[in-house]
């Protein structure tokens, strides 16, 4: 069975979702004794397919139309890539690009799309495990046809390592520019205030948990108790409660401080994405059931209006 | 200037629940609009608040219970509401984003709007692939994941921010008609007003089976088929505190000193 995976890049850099990319496609190609394929589309392809040829790519096809992603441009090339190569399996990045070309290939190729996969089988046909009610169960899905198309959801395959034999092969997609009807102008970094929030040793951070504006001083008193830096998962900054820059996440920043408290944050995975690299996690929720337990080294399971309060009066004075 | 919104009524999980075959018990779950589309559907109303004779019309797929949460919608301001709905739908294991969108667009074709907004996803099965799908099967442009727009109908185009992942937006023009998913975050969605309340019940509510929209049952066919549904095992090593907050307070904090030195 072939696999077709297709890379992402951002601004003249591969990112890591790829080579996760070469690693699942590598398992269900293996697995199949079939062949994996490569494709990245737009930027220094070049360049790109010397770095994606990593252990058991077969072979990298290269789209060189134009310097940055464009959806129209990746929809029309990646149709005529699958068109041309038929792979069973057609592997593109749940990430925000993934989902503005992946629908559309799909539509135009009469594939079933599964999104947001977190593992793939094969047996005679392909299945599909994904998460279901804000992680809360896991589901699987067949796909009952010959050809179909996952996004892939990052961070969830190692990267693939390695260096590979692949042959590296220009394809000479045709671009109607009359179906490019779409500009990405530019980028814009989110608003960086006085607090970087990724130098922090200790940061306290809340959730949707904390229900009203007004009870984040309780959360302030904490992290004032604690010398610790405020952080926030992205409902209380959605509320406009605080700032963008606090907001720890896949769409906000990255942080890896000494210690984190999750204090009324159940963990959803674009949270986790952003903390779960740090030394020691705190988890304060009234759900024994919340994700954030799946990754926290303490936890306490009770109301946080009655825990946070306790906590800081630990530390006063 | 006709603005469609997609609405969905999505379903909550409580935090003590039991799985059922292949769904979650009913008595564990509670039916609510999605949170992503009350961002659409406050995007769509703020909108037709700024321009004259713009018409705000929400669709949704679901059958007849799901009226309330549509009126809900219509109370924060849409003008009228499309249900599309089918015995033939209630058959169906898995409504897959092809099949939403095949729906959707049978609608969007009666309709005609200048602008659809979707949610970015919703929040129970989360496919996120809805609102492309439907702009593909309408031959119209897209954006995926928009947290900023302004609209320039003179110029035809949406000037829209799209949010990327590591808090970094990418700005794209994208050409009228489009579909639009929208992240949350983009605005502050309202609350209904009493008299908003009171006028949604004379709002049109319009439902449309499968025949309505010209469509037959071989449109709703899906090759994906949901053959599990559990809880993940969970390889938590969690050391968790019991007893009052002020017990568990105080043993976190000796640990807390511990890490800290």
């Amino acid at each position: 069975m072939t696999v077709l995976a297709v890379a992402e890049h951002r601004r003249g850099e591969l990112r890591d979702v790829s080579y996760e990319l070469v690693a699942a496609g590598r398992d269900l190609a293996t697995a199949t004794g079939g062949d994996l394929h490569v494709a990245v589309v737009s930027g220094p392809v070049s360049e790109y397919a010397e770095k994606l040829n990593r252990d058991g790519v077969d072979a990298v096809h290269t789209v060189d139309h134009g310097e940055g992603f464009n959806h129209d441009v990746s929809v029309q090339a990646v149709e005529q890539l699958v068109d041309a190569v038929d792979p069973a399996v057609l592997l593109v990045p749940h990430t925000v690009n993934g989902l503005d070309y992946a629908p559309a290939v799909a539509n135009r190729l009469d594939r079933p799309l599964v999104t947001d996969a977190v593992d793939l089988a094969y047996d005679d046909e392909l299945t599909v495990t994904r998460e279901l009610y804000g992680s809360k169960v896991e589901t699987t899905v067949d796909v009952h046809a010959e050809r179909g198309a996952v996004t892939v959801r990052p961070a969830e395959w190692p990267t693939a390592e390695g260096t590979g034999d692949a042959t590296i092969e220009p394809f000479d997609a045709t671009i109607d520019e009359s179906q490019v009807r779409s500009t990405v102008t530019g980028f814009q970094e989110v608003g960086d205030g006085d607090v970087d929030i990724t130098e922090a040793d200790v940061l306290v951070s809340v959730g949707r948990g904390i229900e009203e504006e007004e009870n984040l001083d309780l959360i302030r008193d904490l992290a004032d108790a604690l010398d610790a830096t405020l952080s926030a998962s992205r409902p209380v900054i959605d509320n406009g409660w605080l700032p963008k820059d606090r907001q720890v996440g896949q769409s906000g920043k990255v942080v890896t401080p000494d210690v984190y408290i999750a204090i009324g944050i159940s963990g959803a995975v674009q949270h986790v994405a952003g903390m779960k690299g740090t030394d020691t996690i705190v988890a304060i929720n009234n759900d024994p059931n919340a994700p954030i337990f799946d990754i926290a080294d303490y936890g306490i399971v009770d109301d946080l209006f009655d825990v946070v309060p306790a906590l800081t009066e630990e530390f006063k004075g | 200037m006709k603005i469609l919104v997609t609405v969905k009524e999505v379903t909550a999980v409580d935090d003590e629940f039991e799985i059922d075959g292949l769904t979650i018990d009913d008595r564990y779950v509670t039916a609510d609009l999605n949170e992503w589309d009350e961002y659409a559907l406050e995007e769509a109303v703020q909108l037709s608040e700024a321009n004259d004779d713009a018409e705000v019309v929400t669709v949704t797929i679901g059958p007849s219970d799901t009226a309330e949460t549509i009126r809900q919608a219509l109370a924060k301001g849409a003008d009228r509401a499309v249900r599309i709905w089918d015995d033939a739908l209630a058959e169906v294991g898995l409504l897959d984003p092809a099949t939403k969108a095949t729906l959707l667009a049978a609608v969007a074709r009666e309709e005609d709007p200048d602008l659809v907004l979707t949610g970015v996803q919703s929040a129970d099965d989360s496919f996120g692939a809805t609102g492309v799908a439907l702009a593909d099967k309408l031959g119209m442009e897209w954006a995926a994941v928009v947290n900023a727009l302004d609209l320039d109908t003179d110029d035809g185009t949406a000037h829209v921010h799209r949010e990327l992942e590591g808090g970094v937006e990418e700005l794209t023009d994208v050409e009228l008609p489009a579909v639009l998913t929208v992240q949350t975050g983009i605005n502050d969605p309202r609350y209904a007003s009493l008299r908003g309340i009171r006028q949604a019940q004379s709002k049109e509510l319009a439902a449309k089976s499968l025949d309505d929209l010209g469509l037959d049952v071989a449109a709703i066919e899906s090759p994906l088929e949901q053959t599990s549904l559990y809880e993940p095992e969970t390889e938590s090593e969690t050391t968790v505190y019991e007893g009052s907050a002020e017990e568990t307070a105080g043993e976190l904090a000796t640990v807390l000193r511990e890490v800290d030195q």
